[in-house]
């Protein structure tokens, strides 16, 4: 079987910030509803949509909303090498960074070396109100208290995808069988997933446009998780502080 | 009440002078108390989660890991002073060496404890040592600081079994001897587990390339942090030391060590603060000028979100780095009992304040354009469990002073320093 090298290209011109790629998310892989106390801080979100403003008033403002979740880094994966019991690889055959939370000791140590804030801590029991249970998907294991989670690319439907490719005796995923949630449920099409590893791909293509971009790129972290604006003020928000701080303000 | 006197001076060494019975428990009263209440607030996390912490997502380390490893750097007198003994045969040091294990003791055992309320699964905490990662500083730092736990009770035994009445057992007598003759081996046992756990404390922080504030370049798979923790910790553990001896003797009004003893102290740490200090001087400059920018990040734009100001850099090597190392190197300031103190105190602090900046400021600061300078405030539960480990650390240091031989020049010293 070939290597893969999944990953996506979000395109922030198209993205309206409607939070629709949360919500699949959250549903898809049972996350549980905030707890009474949770803050923004305290949540879990693996996919969250981060309104950004250019700072300016009146006419001149522009905002773009960005889809946050963990960038898959390639390279010197920040997470990984910290992990003392390892709970998180890159898994070599897709590229996907997988956690295991069954076995994290929610140290935490990986929250801190993310540099994108994608990790998130189960600071409280994961409680479903009498019924809602029943939306549980089956096909994910709901993470306990104390223990670290985050995006993992629907993984999920990866095993489904190659579960049913293998009962039809073929060796490659049929790309159309694996599409995590945010993509399908995206209403705009902002977000293009697939293989980086095949050139031919549409995915590979929009990240070799000159209008994609990664975050933090210089960290050397590779990660596989790219943006595309024709905005050179939006292209901007991928250096640290290249726009002085008073110019980009959170929404 | 006289029963329980004279039954406790039974335990007590013969030709020492200690505070009456009832004085001393009621200066336990206090610490048992706050143990207690830090005892309760340890339980609410362990039981309700760590949900009870102001700890977040963007906050992941907070008080917990800060006092961690600050304890765990002052606590460094006692593989230094072992190694300076045994190894380096620093015989005027044997006068500290017994009290320089029990702090140690329990600094490490106080922050392992911590640790444990620390992690989101403390029941897991042996998935470390079954599925350790190599990669990664934080199972060194795991295997280590065990295995460093384990050689500072088999040194704490036999200072345990000089106990007066202890040592009227005959097996216990055997067994201390047997244990004495091994420490030399576990001096030196500790301070190669120190120098490596000391070090991947720094290597924490500094291999997170994610948080350039805190990455560092270095030699082979260790970031200079490595290097400069080792050091600071080596620096400090030995004024730390000077600083419990002379508390204890201003707490009990007696002279417990010769003043040389101190002065010795003071002058390592002087020396080894100086190299330090040279040492950090030269990591910033290659991190401002190289490590930094090459990652993307212009390194003075981490010094625009105030209070964390250029003074906080200034401040941990100029006035706790420079100053108390020409103050303990200088024959003049070194052999005064004030200046010796203030300077040990400096150190110390210095200590904390480089700890408080790689673990709070490097959390505080932005990563991405987009991001905010976040704050970070311990909840209650978090102060008054960290207060469990300064109330046990007293309580153990207090039973150990009372009943245990840790200062051997205090019976041929054996007088007052003040009235009391």
């Amino acid at each position: 079987m070939k290597k893969r090298r999944y990953g996506m290209v979000i395109d922030l011109d198209r993205c309206t910030g409607c939070g629709a790629c949360s919500v699949a998310c959250a549903a898809e892989n049972n996350v549980p509803p905030a707890a009474p106390r949770a803050t923004e801080r305290t949540g879990i979100t693996p996919l969250r949509v981060q309104p950004v403003s250019n700072g300016a008033s009146g006419p001149a403002r522009r905002e773009v909303f960005i889809p946050l979740m963990c960038m898959q880094c390639g390279e010197h994966t920040p997470c990984v090498s910290v992990c003392p019991q390892q709970a998180v690889e890159v898994d070599s055959a897709t590229g996907i960074v997988t956690q295991m939370p069954q076995r994290c000791l929610g140290c935490r140590y990986c929250m801190t070396a993310c540099p994108y804030h994608a990790r998130y801590f189960n600071w409280w029991d994961p409680e479903w109100p009498a019924g809602m249970e029943k939306t549980l998907n089956p096909g994910v294991a709901t993470r306990m208290r104390g223990v670290v989670e985050k995006c993992n690319l629907c993984h999920s439907r990866l095993h489904a995808a190659e579960d049913k490719a293998a009962a039809a005796n073929q060796r490659e995923v049929n790309p159309a069988d694996y599409v995590p949630a945010c993509v399908e449920a995206c209403p705009t099409g902002a977000i293009l997933f697939g293989d980086l590893a095949d050139e031919t791909s549409a995915v590979a293509r929009a990240a070799r446009a000159p209008q994609a971009f990664r975050l933090l790129e210089k960290l050397g972290t590779e990660p596989k998780v790219y943006y595309r604006s024709n905005r050179p003020w939006v292209r901007a928000l991928a250096e640290p502080r290249t726009v002085p701080a008073k110019e980009v303000q959170r929404g | 009440m006289a029963s329980y006197a004279v039954a406790d001076r039974r335990w007590i060494e013969r030709g020492v002078e200690r505070t009456s019975t009832l004085r001393f428990a009621l200066w336990l009263v206090p610490w048992a108390l706050l143990l207690a209440l830090g005892v309760y607030a340890a339980g609410l996390c362990l039981r309700f989660g760590l949900n009870q912490t102001n700890m977040d997502n963007r906050f992941p380390f907070g008080l917990w890991i800060f006092l961690d490893l600050s304890i765990i750097a002052l606590g460094a007198g006692a593989f230094f002073t072992g190694f300076l003994v045994y190894i380096l045969k620093f015989k005027e040091l044997k006068a500290v060496l017994n009290t320089a294990v029990v702090v140690g003791f329990i600094c490490y055992s106080g922050a392992v404890g911590i640790l444990m309320i620390d992690v989101g699964q403390p029941l897991r905490a042996w998935f470390t040592f079954w599925h350790p990662n190599t990669h990664s500083m934080l199972t060194e730092v795991t295997f280590c600081i065990t295995c460093y736990l384990v050689v500072l009770l088999f040194e704490y035994i036999p200072v345990l079994l000089r106990n007066r009445q202890l040592r009227r057992v005959p097996s216990f007598l055997i067994f201390e001897h047997r244990l004495h003759l091994l420490v030399p081996v576990l001096a030196a046992v500790g301070t190669l587990l120190s120098f490596f756990h000391q070090g991947s404390l720094g290597g924490l922080y500094g291999v997170l390339r994610g948080r350039p504030f805190a990455f560092r370049e270095g030699i082979a798979i260790w970031p200079s942090t490595f290097f400069l923790f080792i050091l600071s910790a080596i620096a400090a553990g030995p004024s730390f030391l000077l600083l419990i001896t002379s508390l204890v003797e201003k707490v009990t009004g007696r002279k417990l060590v010769e003043f040389s003893v101190l002065c010795r102290l003071g002058r390592i740490s002087g020396l080894l603060t100086a190299v330090y200090v040279a040492a950090k001087a030269v990591d910033t400059l290659a991190w401002l000028n190289r490590t930094s920018p090459s990652l993307g990040f212009a390194p003075w734009e981490f010094y625009s979100y105030k209070p964390f100001g250029t003074w906080l850099m200034l401040a941990e090597i100029v006035l706790f780095g420079l100053v108390p190392a020409v103050l303990l190197l200088h024959p003049k300031t070194a052999s005064r009992r004030g200046w010796l103190i203030s300077a040990a105190l400096l150190v110390c602090g210095g200590i904390l304040l480089n700890r408080f900046i790689l673990t709070v400021q490097t959390l505080a600061l932005p990563t991405l354009a987009f991001d905010e300078f976040v704050s970070y405030l311990p909840s209650w539960q978090e102060v008054a469990s960290f207060g469990a480990v300064v109330a046990y650390g007293v309580i153990v240091y207090s039973l150990s002073y009372r009943y245990l031989p840790l200062f051997p020049q205090e019976k041929r010293e054996g007088y007052r320093v003040s009235g009391r």
